[in-house]
């Protein structure tokens, strides 16, 4: 009888531990193939969205180099227009002691100056006539006009507008440069143009 | 010696030794026998002092204390003071030489002021030509001066006279018997009381401002705060032109010092130098509205009366002879800036310059027989003297800065002009017309510039 007691006792443990065996088993091959079949879907999916979000990334940032290129452009360009509008405020045109007279180089100016006023056909501008402080101040102010008046009508017979040019002459009294060096006097016997 | 003619009053015996002999032996070596008999004529008439001569020497004259009448502090310290406004004018001509009290071997003050009083041989002992004595009342704050010339060597009183006024009229009161003095020793009445406007910056603005013919009474006359420049005062000193920029443009403003009215010159283009017709409310300008500078007659109120000139290129800086009937003005019409004569009447225009190639500001002397002028040559800006009728140029001013600007006293015995000559920036200086004396007028801060003298008020 205590035998039989054993055998069962083992039979229940090999039974039980069958059992236990198998019910593990088959429940980890179920759970993998679960598992598997849910990642691929998502990878899959994820795959999608990351192709999508690659697609929106890649047009957005062609979007943005479109757009930076354009305001760099746009940039440039204005850069362009300020740095010729500078130009011309800028550069001035120099005469001899008591000259009015144009030099070559004046008149290579004056027609850069023509050419950016009929681009720019709705500037007014007006030639300021400087003259160096040898002379008196009332002679000075009569050459600083005909200096003003020598560049307009050189700018007329470019095609500019009268209506379009002022002048007037500041004589001695607005130098450039305040030293008393011929380089100082050469500088300031000038015709300066103000964009108004 | 021409100039010599016009002048009423004798010579001394001293002045005639002294000046006129040496000048006549001079034209004599010279074999100016011409020269002789017009200057004997002319001689005969000769002032005291003539202020146009260029061999001008300095007449000495001795300046006593002032006789305190009532003796009290206050006297004697008024006494004092109208003694150094007497003197400081009397230097201020050029023509005289106040003395050094030192030397005084009396003292009127003490032993008396009037001709019975005065010991003569004390002051021509001592080299003394002409004597000043000063007496004064003080009395709570009235104050009468008794003041008296004399030629020590004629023992002879020229002008005795007496002024009565505030303590605060002293300087007017001295003025006024210099002007009399002026008016006894040269037969012109002298500078003092005349007075001086100019330009001087104010932060960096050129802005108008006048003063007293000694650079006292400094009067701020425009707040543009713009460029104002180029002032001229009318004949009777009731009225001022200048030019301002403050409404853009260079534009001329017509300005009445005592009333507030005016005109303003707003043509297109440029309105600048502005002169004014002797004796008249009138004025001369250059104008640009046409396209060319021309200068025109305008008048108080800015309207053209006529054009002056009529040449193509830069006519500029008019200025009137004494008697209104010509104008003289710089014109670039030969190709440099020169010097011309216009008549008003019969329109013919004379150059007045030849030699340089910029000779520009223009001055007639109140006698009209001479031009001041600016000659610029090898980077030398200086003033000359042109006689009309012979032409010779004289240079009044060497090696001291550049000299500009300038403008007749109305007695014509000096010159006013702007000179850099301290420190290279532009100051105000007087000189006499022979180019002596030459001494800065103002102490001022910033730059002065463009001075016009007025006439004296009558």
């Amino acid at each position: 009888m205590k035998n039989r007691a054993w055998i069962n006792l083992v039979m229940v443990v090999l039974v039980a531990g069958l059992f236990l065996t198998v019910s593990c088993a088959k429940k980890t091959v179920v759970s993998d193939a679960t598992t598997i079949e849910d990642q691929a879907k998502a990878e899959a999916d994820a795959k999608v969205k990351a192709a999508a979000d690659a697609k929106a990334e890649a047009a957005r940032i062609a979007q943005q180099n479109l757009e930076d290129q354009m305001a760099s452009e746009k940039a440039l360009k204005e850069a362009k227009v300020m740095a010729a509008r500078k130009r011309f405020e800028n550069q001035d045109i120099h005469f001899e002691y008591d000259s009015s007279e144009l030099s070559s180089m004046s008149k290579m100016v004056l027609k850069e100056k023509a050419a950016w006023l009929k681009t720019n056909y709705s500037v007014v501008v007006t030639i300021e006539g400087h003259c160096d402080e040898r002379g008196t101040t009332e002679y000075n102010l009569a050459l600083g006009e005909r200096r003003a008046s020598t560049a307009k009508s050189y700018l007329i017979n470019l095609g500019v507008a009268a209506s379009r040019l002022d002048t007037i002459s500041y004589g001695e009294e607005q130098p450039k440069d305040s030293g008393k060096t011929e380089s100082a006097y050469r500088e300031n016997r000038r015709d300066h143009f103000v964009i108004d | 010696m021409v100039s010599f003619a016009g002048n009423k009053r004798y010579c001394p015996y001293n002045m005639f030794n002294k000046v006129i002999l040496p000048i006549l032996y001079c034209f004599l070596g010279m074999g100016g026998i011409l020269f002789f008999s017009i200057s004997i004529s002319s001689a005969r008439e000769y002032d005291y002092i003539n202020v146009s001569n260029p061999f001008l020497k300095k007449t000495p004259i001795a300046v006593t204390e002032f006789k305190a009448f009532n003796g009290h502090d206050t006297e004697v310290k008024e006494g004092k003071t109208a003694r150094y406004i007497l003197k400081e004018a009397l230097d201020f001509t050029g023509y005289l030489k106040t003395m050094n009290s030192v030397a005084f071997l009396s003292n009127p003050a003490e032993s008396g002021i009037q001709l019975g009083q005065i010991n003569f041989r004390d002051w021509t002992g001592i080299g003394a030509e002409l004597l000043i004595t000063g007496g004064i009342i003080e009395n709570q704050g009235k104050v009468t001066l008794k003041l008296r010339l004399f030629d020590t060597f004629k023992t002879k009183l020229l002008v005795g006279k007496v002024y009565t006024g505030s303590r605060s009229q002293i300087r007017q009161m001295i003025h006024l018997f210099c002007s009399e003095i002026s008016y006894k020793l040269t037969g012109r009445g002298g500078v003092f009381n005349s007075k001086i406007a100019f330009v001087s910056t104010v932060k960096g603005k050129k802005e108008i401002f006048t003063c007293d013919f000694d650079g006292q009474n400094i009067q701020q006359i425009t707040s543009h705060k713009s460029i104002s420049l180029s002032p001229s005062w009318s004949s009777d000193r009731k009225w001022l032109a200048y030019v301002s920029y403050a409404r853009g443009n260079p534009q001329i403003f017509i300005k009445n010092l005592k009333e507030n009215r005016g005109a303003i010159v707003n043509y297109k283009g440029m309105n600048i130098s502005p002169d004014w017709m002797p004796g008249q409310l009138k004025l001369a300008a250059a104008l640009s509205f046409s396209g060319d500078q021309e200068i025109y007659l305008l008048t108080v109120k800015g309207k053209i009366i006529k054009r002056i000139t009529k040449s193509w290129g830069i006519d500029v800086s008019p200025k009137f002879s004494p008697d209104g009937k010509k104008i003289v003005f710089t014109s670039k019409r030969t190709g440099t800036p020169q010097i011309y004569i216009k008549d008003l009447e019969s329109e013919r225009v004379q150059r007045l310059t030849f030699k340089g190639f910029n000779n520009t500001s223009a001055a007639w002397s109140p006698d009209g027989r001479k031009i001041a002028y600016v000659g610029i040559e090898k980077n030398n800006i200086d003033i000359f003297v042109i006689n009309i009728d012979s032409g010779v140029p004289v240079q009044l001013t060497m090696n001291a800065g550049d000299n500009e600007d300038p403008s007749w006293s109305p007695d014509g015995s000096m010159l006013t002009f702007t000179s850099t000559r301290e420190g290279g920036i532009p100051r105000i200086f007087v000189m006499t017309v022979s180019g002596t004396d030459q001494r800065r007028l103002l102490r001022l801060k910033g730059k002065q510039t463009q001075p016009d003298w007025s006439m004296s008020k009558n």
